[in-house]
């Protein structure tokens, strides 16, 4: 009974928000790891776009809520959740056309590009404070929990309860689908062909006659659609402020390193590593060692091994072994 | 205009700002204006030799100003006896036991071979990290319990008040920045270089977080006030007799002549700290070792070729560059006479520093000090425009009108939008600065 009321509450506090973090950072890494692959540079904006979408789909949340539109038990930001989608596609678009097509056909140097992507993530996160301000958002409604403690604890008879948000819930769920129309867009359509064909061999690609530009403005599509559902499933299940997701750029970024930069698979399975040690490692074991190790052995202090405030450095120091161990992450990316 | 003539006559341009400011909001707006404008110079000049000279991007800028705001601290309090005496042992022992373990760790990577190699390397660290946090956290904890509202930190190492104290503390800024500096150059150097850039975004998140969290270094939030300072308290000089007739002679009021007077002494001092810098920049662009530095930068295959150890050349540039960082970093604690870590913002002092650098003109050590007083200037004057502008816009709108609240608040976020576009605008329509290199 001890081994499964530890297993609960390890569940509990670390296996289901690690699952439901890391597919946040999986997704989002995605779209970092998408933009190194097609447009060759780190995107600083990543963060700021997610911010950005975020703000765009709780705006039109709002004008469902205040037209009475709900979405049953399920939260209304996801029906507006393409809406938010749609204006941020524009919103990259233009700003490529504005600003990044200029470097391109320059063939700057990334580093180059680098920088600008930093020029752009400061007007970006300058658009998102001032439509939306600097306020803790809380924009989730329908249903709070899919199962909540006290319900699991009678229906098992543990001593430990164990709670699913529904927003945990969705998060799985759409990551599940996101990645898998990902992947299926990426292998068996004719443009997901071309893409990661102009990813592998830029030249060989515009030989074989694949147009760059519709190959870019697709890339900026997936990516505004991946950024945003990011941002929006981060936002339900914490809450949304333009800073934090100014932050979440570094685990993004250690998570697309892990994995390989430019490689998909890589980018989720970094997403869940970087989750899961950020959890596991800032997270007191003092109750699931108690239930574990005999009565005397019990642990009198939290066992937490890094506090909470250092989260962000369980993703660098992930970041540093990988960088010392093996530049190019786990899976084989690109690296010059 | 020439070409020779461009610098000057910006540089008279900035001068004209800074008069005119003067002239409009007053000398002491001017002369603050001056001190942080000097300051943001001599960042402006580090971030200029690591991307100017050798094409370094370093995102983490706001991480060494604030490693060298914490050194200003260390060196320039006086040290809390008590503290030292809860938990001085504790504290210096864990630390050792941390320090221990990780050169064990190398140790064991480096020197060891074999399947027991990566075993040892993690039994080493899980023992030296139980050891480090058993010892360590007892310190801290007796530590922070000492007077806990007025202290609850060790304090720095000036026993003695002394205000020069703080001089030392500038320059053991530049020695912490540069060890961190050391520290990530180590790693993210000589890969790709976009990981310079992640890797110092990362360091300068967690220095943050340390200065925010550990009371028993920093205060933490509860920041340390109260700096000493290697010049003369404007409440002194209003109690000396002396310094009142002197003042009263050239028609001052004693309360606005002490004010003008030390901030003529920080502007002195900073000066003379801008100067040694930029000498020193000068030469080392000049020297072979800065014609060495552009080659690589411009052709690393080359310079490589020709027999050049790039990556060892570009971590000694990074951490000179870091370091001046730090110098200027403890510089503003001091002036400030307080450290609040919640006030490092990586707009303030990562974006901004850039927006100087690439304005003024990379490479060119003229360029950036231009840049750092001329967008100094318009950071501070950009908030009363925007309001200036804003008024414009609503004064159409009825009173009470949610979109004109709304507006009137947002001019806060205005420098983001404005600093943002200038250094897109800058990139794209003249890329080499103001003052370009030669």
């Amino acid at each position: 009974m001890d081994i499964l009321n530890a297993l609960v509450v390890l569940t509990n506090f670390v296996i289901v928000p690690g699952l439901a973090y890391g597919a946040q950072l999986a997704i989002g890494a995605l779209g970092v790891t998408l933009i190194y692959g097609i447009l060759r540079f780190s995107n600083f904006a990543h963060g700021d776009t997610m911010a950005f979408g975020t703000m765009a789909t709780i705006l039109f949340t709002w004008a469902f809520q205040a037209a009475g539109i709900s979405f049953g038990p399920l939260p209304t930001a996801l029906l507006a959740l393409p809406l938010g989608i749609a204006v941020t596609g524009l919103f990259l678009l233009g700003t490529d056309r504005v600003v990044y097509r200029f470097y391109r056909q320059q063939k700057a140097k990334p580093v180059i590009l680098v920088i600008v992507s930093l020029g752009v993530m400061f007007i970006m996160n300058g658009l998102t404070r001032f439509i939306i301000g600097v306020r803790d958002i809380n924009f989730s409604d329908g249903e709070r929990f899919i199962i909540t403690a006290r319900n699991f604890k009678e229906m098992t008879g543990l001593d430990e309860g164990l709670a699913i948000k529904t927003t945990q819930g969705i998060t799985i769920v759409t990551a599940l689908v996101v990645m898998a129309v990902l992947f299926w867009f990426l292998n068996k359509t004719r443009t997901g062909k071309s893409m990661r064909a102009f990813s592998d061999n830029e030249d060989l690609a515009l030989l074989s006659g694949i147009n760059p530009e519709r190959v870019v403005m697709v890339t900026w599509l997936i990516v505004a659609a991946l950024a945003t559902t990011a941002g929006v499933l981060y936002g339900l299940d914490k809450s949304f402020k333009a800073f934090t997701y100014f932050q979440l750029l570094l685990p993004i970024f250690a998570a697309a390193i892990v994995g390989g930069l430019g490689s998909p698979v890589g980018a989720i399975a970094g997403g869940f590593v970087v989750a899961f040690a950020e959890v596991a490692i800032t997270y007191p074991l003092k109750k699931v060692l108690g239930y574990l190790l005999p009565d005397n052995l019990a642990p009198d202090a939290l066992v937490q091994l890094i506090s909470t405030d250092y989260k962000f450095a369980v993703s660098f120091v992930i970041l540093i072994i990988v960088l010392l161990f093996k530049p190019t992450g786990l899976f084989k990316g690109q690296s010059v | 205009m020439t070409h020779s003539m461009r610098a000057p006559a910006l540089f008279a341009l900035v001068v004209v700002l800074i008069i005119g400011t003067g002239y409009v909001q007053g000398p002491n707006t001017a002369l603050t204006i001056v001190n942080y404008g000097l300051i943001s110079a001599i960042m402006a000049l580090g971030v200029n030799l690591q991307w100017g000279f050798a094409g370094l991007f370093n995102v983490g800028i706001m991480g060494f100003v604030a490693l060298g705001g914490l050194a200003s601290v260390l060196m320039s309090m006086p040290p809390v006896k008590e503290a030292w005496v809860a938990g001085g042992v504790n504290i210096l022992g864990g630390l050792a036991i941390g320090a221990a373990t990780i050169i064990a760790a190398v140790l064991a990577q480096t020197r060891m071979s074999g399947r027991g190699k990566t075993l040892v390397t993690l039994a080493v660290l899980i023992v030296g990290f139980f050891a480090f946090r058993t010892v360590f956290d007892a310190g801290v904890v007796a530590v922070e319990a000492v007077n806990p509202a007025s202290t609850g930190y060790l304090g720095g190492l000036n026993a003695f008040d002394q205000g020069w104290f703080s001089i030392l503390g500038w320059i053991f800024g530049g020695v912490l920045a540069a060890g961190a500096a050391w520290l990530i150059g180590k790693t993210a150097l000589g890969l790709r270089s976009d990981y310079l850039a992640i890797a110092t975004l990362g360091i300068a998140e967690i220095i943050l977080a340390i200065l925010k969290n550990e009371d028993w270094l920093s205060r933490g939030v509860k920041n340390v006030v109260g700096l000493p300072r290697p010049v003369p308290y404007e409440t002194d000089l209003q109690n000396d007799p002396a310094f009142v007739e002197r003042a009263a002679g050239l028609g001052y009021e004693a309360v606005e002549a002490s004010t003008l007077f030390t901030k003529l002494l920080y502007a002195g001092l900073f000066s003379i700290f801008l100067l040694v810098i930029l000498w020193m920049a000068q030469m080392a662009l000049k020297s072979p070792w800065g014609r060495m530095m552009r080659a690589i930068r411009d052709n690393e295959v080359a310079a490589e070729a020709m027999g050049k150890h790039v990556t060892a050349r570009h971590l000694q540039v990074f951490i000179l560059g870091s370091a001046i960082c730090g110098i200027a970093g403890a510089m503003i604690t001091t002036l400030d006479s307080t450290l609040t870590p919640t006030s490092y913002q990586p707009l303030r002092f990562t974006f901004l520093i850039w927006v100087m650098v690439i304005v003024g003109g990379s490479g060119n050590n003229f360029g950036a000090v231009l840049g750092g007083f001329l967008i100094w200037w318009l950071w501070v004057q950009v908030e009363p425009l925007g309001q200036m502008l804003m008024n414009g816009v609503t004064a159409g709108m009825a009173d009470g009108s949610a979109l004109k609240a709304h507006l009137l608040d947002s001019v806060a976020h205005m420098r983001l939008l404005t600093m943002g576009l200038i250094l897109l605008l800058v990139l794209r329509f003249s890329p080499r600065g103001l003052v370009p290199e030669r």
